[in-house]
């Protein structure tokens, strides 16, 4: 026995750590690059694929959720690696209007930068992150890929900053 | 705060002014659903909740709470809203089982239509539908149940905890019966 703690592959990037920038395709010729959100609270929304049917509920309940992000004037971006053109077809099927980014190639770069990735799977975990105004990540929680987290723990977070941030 | 897992439980307590029931508020145990009127997963359940109730009678309490997710049902919002209408001229249960038991015709045509059937005053239902008088008390059930850890529909709680369980008829009676005898 040592007590070194072994590390913990299956726990994404905990609160408190600056979030990792990236520049992901949100369309076939258009791309998003987190820092040009810094000032607002972002939620990123980590799935596994495209038209996968939990996917689906998860983010049809986000865009359903979406106008009380906007009260806290939050951003959200969820990431997948399926293509740019999946996810145009996804989100026009799904009634989606938040940006579905493509981490695509190199392939989970982003979602393994964040411990979101299911190596064997190929795919993204089902993970959400919460990151403040200044970029820093204030929650984060892996889902198991077959359950739909929801939408409190990300409100939850949002007030936490909102309280926090309220001088 | 960091990677907390939090207990899903109702953070809205069952109002009897307030909420759709049926069932003696004294029943041990109370089902709590929050549903879309076209989700086809809510359909498959609407005649498993009959039966539960069949079978439990006054031991059950059973409570109807919208969730209607817009983004992927484009009636579902409406229906919602026709319910409540319904419910304005105390006919709330009649109209929630005729839009589950039709609930592949939701247009605002069929509302209309089944307001007629169920014998209601249509014009005072027209006006209502028309001003979504109801939108603000559909909303706030959705954001009880999002409050709640709702994650799609239907979903269930039993005595006010989530049941992450089937809604399948053995596996859901099994565990009201549980509650009902207190049994965690």
């Amino acid at each position: 026995m040592t007590n070194i703690s072994p590390p913990h592959h299956d726990a994404p990037l905990p609160s408190g750590t600056a979030a990792p920038d990236f520049e992901l395709p949100s369309t076939p010729d258009q791309k998003v690059m987190l820092s040009d959100f810094r000032g607002q609270p972002v939620i990123l929304v980590f799935y596994p694929e495209d038209w996968s049917p939990v996917c689906s509920d998860q983010l049809g309940l986000y865009q359903a959720v979406f106008p009380e992000f906007r009260k806290h004037d939050a951003e959200l971006l969820a990431i997948s690696v399926d293509s740019a053109w999946s996810h145009l077809a996804f989100a026009k099927d799904r009634n989606l209007h938040f940006p579905l980014l493509s981490d695509f190639e190199p392939k989970g770069e982003v979602s393994r930068a964040y411990r979101a990735y299911r190596s064997e799977e190929g795919t993204s975990a089902r993970a959400l992150f919460v990151l403040d105004a200044d970029g820093v990540i204030r929650w984060s929680y892996l889902s198991p890929v077959g359950v739909n987290p929801g939408a409190d723990g990300i409100l939850r977070a949002l007030e936490e900053i909102d309280g926090k941030e309220t001088p | 705060m960091s990677q907390t897992q939090w207990e899903a439980v109702l953070v809205s307590p069952v109002d009897e002014t307030r909420d759709h029931i049926q069932g003696s508020a004294g029943a041990p145990v109370t089902l709590v659903q929050y549903g879309d009127y076209e989700c086809p997963y809510c359909g498959e359940a609407y005649p498993i909740i009959k039966e539960t109730q069949a079978r439990m009678g006054d031991r059950l309490r059973f409570v109807f709470r919208n969730f209607p997710i817009s983004t992927s049902h484009p009636h579902a919002e409406h229906a919602a809203e026709a319910a409540e209408a319904a419910d304005a001229q105390g006919k709330f249960w009649v109209m929630h089982d005729l839009l589950y038991e039709r609930q592949r015709q939701l247009t605002d045509r069929d509302l209309h239509a089944y307001a007629e059937e169920l014998g209601l005053d249509v014009e005072r239902f027209d006006k209502e539908m028309t001003e979504h008088m109801h939108e603000q008390r559909v909303h706030e059930d959705f954001m009880s149940g999002v409050r709640s850890g709702v994650n799609g529909t239907p979903t269930f709680y039993i005595n006010a905890v989530r049941h992450d369980d089937s809604y399948e008829p053995r596996v859901l009676l099994d565990a009201l019966e549980q509650a009902a005898a207190g049994r965690p």
